[in-house]
């Protein structure tokens, strides 16, 4: 497997010349191998976001390494390391440079030189791939949240990046604009093995991805699959963290004396569990 | 109020003007401005208004909507009109009524001025009408791509065109959000001394200067991230093409120029 992300020990502040300045990204280190989904949850102020800026080489930190695709990410291989990784921001209004649909979907391959031919083909198909290729003259003002953030996708899906990174990309939508967005995710992810990093604060989003990275303080508080993180549930709560609503219910079921397995995570899994103990009794 | 605004907008449509390259558009629009002061006879008037009104046929526009989104500046022509009327005092005294006094010289410079003035808007309402801001951008990128030797940044003076018109809808969506949220708030701006209304719109203007810079640091942002990286090795999606519906264009614009040097008197 290929490696296609790695922190060592990065820390970075805002500040560097306080001398006590808190460090916004403190000490944090982990890998990610290609076609991995990573999900980054953590409250306000965590460090999640100057995480992100720090992967797509927004930010540079004062200390670590960030390495990208096999090289360390420096100011010299910052374009080209660009070119193959995607981002997508939190507001949808703000990050729409093109006049239509599909002026913002050629934006980032205008950028990086592609040429005409090849460029209307790759619009066509990065809005298939987000089920948005009979939009392509619409303006913005003219589409709702959650088609504006698939466009978004799209416009960072027609570089044919590696490596998707949405910071927040589904907060400012409301549940079905963001189901929409989600779906459309793990279709790319199953059909074409794209790597995602999803820093989120939603826990539910948290769910589908094969690893959990729990930010708390600028520091990594844990890792692992959402299974072995939901587990500590006691100690996210102290983070102010939510769990997902199938663990909060068989939770308050427990309280009644109604024994579901811990760690269940997903309300197919308690539905389950729940017709089983009725049909069993 | 604004439905019914026809400056500067654009309304999608597959006419022959629709379908002219915006470079071409823009030439024939700036040489036309020019042409217009040719003419200085009632028959090179009357020549001009058939081809602006041949124009506006071509373009598919309806002539009453055109009209009926003109009347501000309908107010202007007729206000012009009614000066030229009153004030030329040569000629032959056409009619008197108490005071005022009609001259022939005066009926016939207030229709040449009008129809002067009715010309150039309806000619330059006519490209904002049938080209889509954007193609406006880019043609003028590249009608002004010569100024590049002398150093004028004109790659960056187009994206910042596109940008602002890209925006001018969701900073009017918000002003609307900010303006609905402080009137709920109890700001009125619709009443009250000319001071006191002046004093509304600070709470209105702060947000929204604050809320631009936040947007504008997104985007810039956002561009970054996806490679912008400024003018040079960029490629372009939006292709222009010119062919011969340009050339005749302006060759039909050629036409009218010449008969118009013709005709002055």
């Amino acid at each position: 497997m290929e490696r296609i992300l790695s922190l060592q020990d990065v820390r970075f502040t805002y500040t560097p010349d306080d001398p006590d300045s808190r460090y916004a990204v403190d000490g944090v280190s982990f890998d990610m191998q290609a076609g991995e989904w990573i999900a980054v949850v953590g409250h306000n102020g965590s460090g999640k976001s100057t995480l992100a800026r720090l992967m797509i080489g927004l930010l540079f930190p004062q200390e670590g390494t960030v390495g990208l695709f096999g090289d360390t990410l420096t100011e010299d291989n910052l374009w080209e390391k660009r070119s193959q990784m995607g981002m997508v921001f939190q507001n949808p209004d703000n990050q729409f440079v093109g006049a239509t649909v599909q002026d913002d979907v050629a934006f980032a391959l205008e950028n990086n030189g592609i040429p005409f031919e090849e460029m209307t083909l790759r619009v066509q198909d990065a809005l298939k791939q987000v089920k948005m290729d009979t939009f392509l003259d619409h303006e913005p003002q003219h589409l709702s949240g959650g088609q504006k953030q698939r466009v978004a996708i799209a416009g960072a899906l027609a570089l044919r990046p590696r490596l998707l990174i949405l910071d927040e990309a589904t907060s400012m939508l409301d549940p079905q604009g963001r189901e929409e967005v989600i779906r459309v995710i793990l279709d790319l992810r199953e059909k074409t093995g794209l790597s995602v990093i999803s820093i989120t604060h939603d826990l539910e989003e948290a769910l589908l991805a094969d690893r959990v990275v729990v930010m708390n303080g600028g520091r990594k508080f844990a890792e692992g699959t959402p299974q072995e993180v939901f587990l500590k549930g006691e100690g996210l709560t102290a983070l102010g963290l939510d769990l997902p609503f199938a663990m909060r219910l068989s939770a308050l079921l427990g309280e009644q004396g109604i024994g579901t397995e811990p760690g269940t995570m997903t309300e197919r899994k308690l539905v389950e569990q729940l017709w089983t103990l009725r049909s069993n009794r | 109020m604004m439905e019914k605004m026809v400056f500067g907008r654009y309304i999608p449509g597959d006419s022959f003007v629709h379908r002219l390259d915006p470079r071409s558009k823009l030439i024939f629009v700036f040489i036309f401005i020019a042409a217009v002061f040719l003419a200085n006879n009632t028959v090179s008037y009357a020549l001009l208004l058939a081809f602006t009104l041949l124009a506006i046929l071509a373009s598919k526009v309806r002539i009453g909507f055109l009209i009926g989104g003109l009347k501000p500046v309908m107010f202007l022509i007729a206000f012009t009109f009614l000066l030229h009327i009153f004030f030329t005092k040569e000629g032959d005294l056409l009619f008197q009524l108490g005071f005022l006094k009609i001259y022939e010289e005066g009926l016939r410079q207030g229709i040449y001025i009008s129809v002067r003035f009715l010309v150039l808007v309806l000619m330059t309402s006519l490209l904002t009408l049938t080209t889509s801001p954007i193609s406006i951008t880019d043609g003028l990128e590249v009608l002004l791509n010569p100024l590049k030797k002398v150093k004028f940044p004109v790659h960056e003076l187009a994206l910042m065109m596109s940008i602002s018109l890209r925006f001018i809808p969701t900073l009017m969506d918000e002003t609307d959000k900010i303006l609905k949220a402080q009137l709920a708030r109890g700001s009125d701006i619709s009443s009250g001394t000319m001071k006191e209304r002046i004093q509304a719109v600070v709470p209105l203007l702060v947000p929204l200067f604050v809320s631009a810079f936040k947007r504008a640091e997104d985007l810039a942002v956002a561009m970054e991230v996806r490679g912008y990286r400024g003018g040079e090795g960029r490629t372009r999606y939006r292709q222009l093409k010119w062919d011969w519906r340009d050339t005749t264009a302006l060759l039909i614009l050629l036409a009218v120029i010449v008969a118009l040097w013709f005709l002055r008197g």
